[in-house]
């Protein structure tokens, strides 16, 4: 039976003096980084008025999916909010995707996901301050009634934690459901074939292909379905904390 | 033997934790059947529904996949063997 072994991001460097540990999810997120810009900067270059590339018409397609996505659902005026929505959701997407290729993705790891939803959390609570004033927003813990006040802070705090663990929980899910199957049919292949002579039972060929129909889902599927949820959230939040009723 | 006794109260824990798998399987079987209903008296509204409901089940999801983070820590992480 193959040892399996699920294990977190790799420390390749701790950076001496502040102790800062750089995981292969710090690499891969500036290589997942890079791979977008570079994307944006060949799709956006040589732009003309009137477009008369399909990379020009390919770039206009997806800046108008993102305005009308950020237009259905907070409605107008949250023009600035575009740029962070896309690129979120490109991120995310690219670094799922990258998991296809064999790399570690940097979405197998709790800490991206925090660290986008504390962004998310900032910017929460900046437009809640913005909408009500500071006084407004400390009066806001004590609604309906000033008992409500603990559970009221609690469901603050709530919001960034249950957006990181649903999106890592489902990436997560899947890399080690994936994982397990694979060790599994390995075994199963060795079980098989136990009869074929010399090394040729030592092939596990149950390995080939099943498990890029799983991948297939995982990935495919829920990488980009979680990212569009985490940015739906990140929508809806912001918008119902600027909203001023 | 306590770390054996530690290890099997664990992988029972995570045994136990994936019994919340339950919730969300019946709550999006429940919104699946509720789609069907909706597009069977308007098919027409099929592509809204179906977007609809495919995001009400990734966040229905996620009851049954705080299950399952608890059941991994348990099973790979083993943060009860420190405690020793």
């Amino acid at each position: 039976m193959d040892n399996v072994s699920i294990t977190g991001a790799k420390i390749y460097y701790t950076i001496p003096g502040i102790n800062y540990p750089i995981t292969q999810t710090v690499v891969n997120a500036w290589i997942a980084m890079i791979i977008i810009v570079g994307v944006c900067i060949w799709l956006t270059r040589g732009l003309k008025v009137h477009a008369t590339t399909k990379r020009q018409a390919v770039a206009e397609m997806a800046v108008q999916m993102a305005h009308n996505l950020i237009r259905g659902n907070m409605g107008e005026g949250w023009g600035e909010f575009v740029p962070f929505i896309a690129a979120i959701l490109s991120m995310s997407v690219v670094s799922s995707f990258m998991s296809l290729t064999g790399a570690y993705s940097p979405t197998n790891d709790l800490n991206t996901f925090l660290a986008w939803s504390i962004v998310v959390f900032v910017l929460i609570t900046y437009h809640k301050i913005k909408a009500k004033g500071f006084g407004g927003y400390l009066k806001s813990f004590t609604e309906p009634i000033f008992v409500m006040t603990p559970m009221n802070i609690i469901s603050e705090i709530a919001t960034p934690v249950s957006m990181a663990l649903r999106h890592f929980a489902n990436i997560v899910s899947g890399y080690v459901i994936g994982l397990l199957l694979y060790a599994a049919l390995g075994a199963f292949s060795k079980m098989l074939l136990f009869w074929l002579p010399g090394s040729l039972s030592a092939i596990p060929i149950l390995q080939v292909g099943i498990p890029a129909v799983l991948n297939v889902y995982f990935t495919c599927f829920s990488g980009c379905v979680q990212p569009y949820i985490f940015c739906m959230l990140t929508m809806q939040f912001v918008a119902s904390a600027a909203s001023t009723d | 033997m306590e770390r054996a006794i530690v290890l099997a109260g664990s992988a029972i824990g995570a045994g136990l934790a994936m019994i919340a798998g339950i919730g969300p399987g019946i709550g999006e079987g429940y919104a699946a059947g509720k789609a069907c209903e909706a597009i069977g008296r308007q098919p027409e509204a099929k592509g809204p529904v179906t977007s609809t409901l495919i995001l009400g089940c990734a966040l229905a999801e996620t009851t049954g996949l705080y299950g399952l983070i608890v059941a991994l820590i348990l099973m790979f992480v083993n943060p009860f063997i420190g405690k020793l």
